[in-house]
């Protein structure tokens, strides 16, 4: 019988159970998000100048501009989040992480699976589906590197010493369900050799978009920051009832949008999204008030801290559903489709909602997890203004660009290329918006890699020096 | 939702509800469609590419083209127009007061400003437009009263809206046009024209190769990229290349070389071609014009 089995983990176990998986998953989202958003500027630049990768097939806008999206998405928004997740459900349960070898395995296998992907997207061995662009050999070690960590993040739950459930608990327990289902469903229907036919493919990969880019990351966003603010600001989260109301609305409403208004599909699926997109105000409002009621008034000394940036997401999160929900709504679909106002929406939800939140959680649970300051605070805090300014400069333009656009498409006597003409100083802006933002991933990928640095170099100083100590007087004698 | 288990249940209700409705509704509804009828034909709808064009889209889909281009045209709605095409015994003048007559009924009362232009400077030249747009119904009547007048009409079918009247196609797109593509690529942006018709709109092969080599060439201010690394320039032999792709003097290569597609670049170009979504369907009806409108 082992007494440690009863006692209650103290946190330093906890956090030392998380540190390596927690590094492998957010060092190479780092990287993810630099190359990400680097990849994000070369496909802009095509715009600014349009045969400059005339003789490179490698760097032509229609594989890079998909690179770099899933880049972000599957290279550092899902790992980021798993991350996280594994280690709300250990901070929540009171319990270190259970199985801690796997993710790390598992983490490895992610990253390369999104390398494979990302290198076939290059050399154009795509499916042609829109956020399915990875090769069969990248999908399934994506696949199974997210069950892999579904798992301990089960059984972490499972082992978890505090029975009473917290509200982040259901939106996180939802993700790492939803995850498996939606992939291996839009997979074994859309990118095998017996694919579904005709505009069955489109609907299945618009149900498969919106379930990933809009209801995944919202679950996630919103889980972590619900975890997080109320613990930022030392009250419980306001109110859980209302948390309820807000998680089911979401999942029940959220799942059902995502085919557009005009899609030569029957009629009745497009009128369903319609609907379901009007009604994504209600779980939008209920998340609005629940953040409100929750930090309204709190003093909190944040300049640019995880406080910062989790509010800072939150208000994109807003945003964005509310141009999702626009975008779902017929009368305005008709002018915003086929416009650069759906991308802006895209990146509102990657980067200006879902990246900030991570920010906010990573700089909140580095420190704690590897037991040390963060190397470069400052930098921290800096990324924070970056970010702010990075995501108005390129998202803002780009969702005016857009309106413009479809205004403009409507009337049939103005040229295609006088409509592009005109949406090209927005281009300019947003291109240095995505500029910026690439700076500031610098700003976290150094933050994390300085860090990673010093652990592994204090880890060897500690080897060397078990090592070099002498050996114990009652060793010497066996 | 006191435990794990309750909000699996919840989660999985969700998500499982709107599976069956968004991936096996539509599979059981779409998955075995079969080849569609041409409307007022015994064809069939679509046709099976070529070979060349069937390995085009796989170009098409390599190349992310679907990522600036879509594939769908959408249309506002559907009217009829109504042509005069013979007078019978009338003579113009006799036509045009019995026009006159009608104008005071009070079913005809919506189209008099119409009907007082259309006919105002008219000299007899047939086919004239008599209702240019109007629903089934009023269309029907007015037919009826041309043939009680002893005039010869025709009533036609056509679709409208901003990307018909661009000129990207006659009509919407629909389900049947995407039968044989794998993947089915209907894009989501459009960063440059719609091409669910473009084998119609710009049949010259040649013109396509020229695009695709220097777009700018063909469409001034283009922001299309150039995918010059789907040609070859070579030194001409001993006789030049029957594919050589003509192209202006500023975009020419040097002198004694020539521009010559390879394979990818035609087979991208059949599959262009292939793409003629022009004929009219039940869900998707219009009268197709024989003679191009003046």
């Amino acid at each position: 019988m082992n007494l440690n089995e009863t006692r209650i983990s103290t946190d330093a176990e906890i956090n030392a159970s998380l540190r390596v998986s927690l590094l492998a998953l957010f060092g190479g989202a780092a990287v993810w998000l630099v190359v990400g958003l680097a990849l994000g500027v070369v496909a802009s630049l095509t715009f600014h100048k349009p045969d400059m990768f005339a003789n490179c097939s490698l760097l032509t806008y229609g594989r890079v501009a998909p690179a770099a999206n899933d880049a972000l998405l599957y290279g550092f928004c899902l790992p980021a989040a798993l991350g996280v997740i594994l280690w709300i459900f250990a901070r929540l349960g009171q319990t270190p992480l259970a199985l801690p070898i796997v993710p790390v395995v598992a983490a490895n296998l992610w990253h390369l699976g999104v390398l494979t992907g990302l290198v076939g997207i290059l050399v154009g061995e795509t499916s042609g589906h829109i956020w399915l662009e990875f090769s069969r050999a990248a999908s399934v070690l994506l696949f199974a590197a997210f069950l892999l960590i579904a798992m301990t993040a089960a059984a972490t739950f499972g082992a978890r010493r505090e029975r009473e459930l917290h509200p982040a608990h259901w939106f996180l327990f939802a993700a790492l369900l939803w995850f498996p289902w939606i992939y291996s469903t839009a997979n074994l229907l859309l990118a095998t050799n017996a694919p579904v036919r005709g505009v069955v493919q489109p609907i299945i990969g618009w149900w498969f978009a919106n379930n990933l880019v809009f209801v995944w990351l919202a679950l996630v966003g919103v889980g972590t920051a619900f975890y997080l603010l109320p613990k930022i600001v030392e009250r419980p989260l306001a109110t859980t009832g209302y948390a309820l109301f807000a998680f089911l609305t979401l999942i029940f409403f959220g799942a059902w949008c995502g085919i557009p208004a005009g899609a030569p599909v029957p009629a009745w699926l497009p009128t369903l999204s319609s609907l379901a997109g009007g009604l994504l105000i209600v779980p939008l409002i209920a998340i609005a008030i629940i953040v409100i009621k929750t930090i309204g008034g709190a003093k909190v000394s944040c300049s640019g801290g995880p406080f910062c940036f989790t509010k800072f997401g939150m208000v994109c999160f807003i945003l964005s559903g509310l141009m999702y929900a626009a975008g779902a709504c017929p009368k305005y679909s008709r002018v915003l489709e086929f416009t650069w106002f759906g991308p802006a929406q895209v990146q509102l939800q990657m980067l200006g909602f879902f990246a900030m939140i991570m920010f906010g959680a990573i700089y909140e649970l580095l420190p704690r997890v590897m037991n040390a300051e963060l190397p470069f605070p400052k930098l921290a805090r800096l990324h924070f203004w970056v970010s702010i300014v990075g995501v108005s400069l390129f998202v803002i333009p780009l969702a005016i660009a857009g309106v413009e656009q479809g205004i403009k498409l409507q009337h049939a006597n103005v040229a295609l290329a006088d409509v592009n003409a005109s949406a090209l100083m927005f281009f300019r802006i947003s291109t240095i918006g995505q500029l910026i933002l690439l700076l500031g991933s610098l700003l976290f990928a150094l933050n994390i890699f300085v860090m990673t640095i010093r652990w592994k170099i204090a880890l060897f100083k500690t080897a060397l020096a078990a090592i070099k100590a002498p050996l114990p007087v009652s060793e010497v004698k066996a | 939702m006191k435990t794990g288990l309750g909000v699996f249940i919840v989660a999985a209700v969700a998500l499982g509800s709107s599976w069956c409705g968004f991936v096996l509704a539509p599979t059981l509804q779409l998955g075995g469609a079969k080849l569609a009828t041409v409307l007022n034909s015994t064809d069939t709808y679509p046709t099976q590419r070529t070979g060349d064009a069937t390995l085009g889209l796989q170009i098409y889909r390599a190349n992310g083209c679907a990522a600036c281009h879509t594939e769908q045209v959408r249309q506002d709605g559907v009217a009829c127009e109504v042509l005069l095409t013979g007078l019978g015994k009338n003579q113009p003048e006799e036509f045009k007061k019995f026009v006159q007559s009608l104008l005071p009924l009070p079913e005809w009362q919506h189209h008099s400003k119409e009907l007082t232009a259309a006919f105002k400077d008219w000299n007899g030249t047939l086919p004239q437009v008599v209702l240019g747009k109007t629903d089934k119904e009023s269309a029907d009547k007015m037919a009826d009263l041309l043939k009680a007048a002893g005039c010869k009409s025709e009533t036609r079918i056509y679709a409208f809206g901003t990307d018909i009247a661009r000129g990207w196609g006659v009509r919407r797109s629909v389900a049947a046009d995407f039968l044989y593509d794998n993947p089915v690529q209907l894009g989501s942006l459009r960063a440059g024209p719609d091409l669910a018709n473009i084998g119609v709109r710009l049949a010259d092969a040649n013109v396509q190769l020229q695009h695709l080599y220097a777009p700018q060439s063909v469409a001034k201010n283009s922001t299309m990229p150039a995918f010059r690394y789907l040609f070859e320039i070579r030194k001409i032999g001993s006789t030049p290349s029957p594919d050589a792709v003509t192209l202006p003097k500023e975009f020419a290569p040097a002198a004694g070389c020539e521009v010559v597609p390879k394979t990818e670049a035609k087979q991208l170009v059949a599959y262009l071609l292939s793409l003629r979504a022009n004929v009219p369907l039940y869900e998707a009806p219009f009268t197709p014009v024989i003679s191009a409108k003046p």
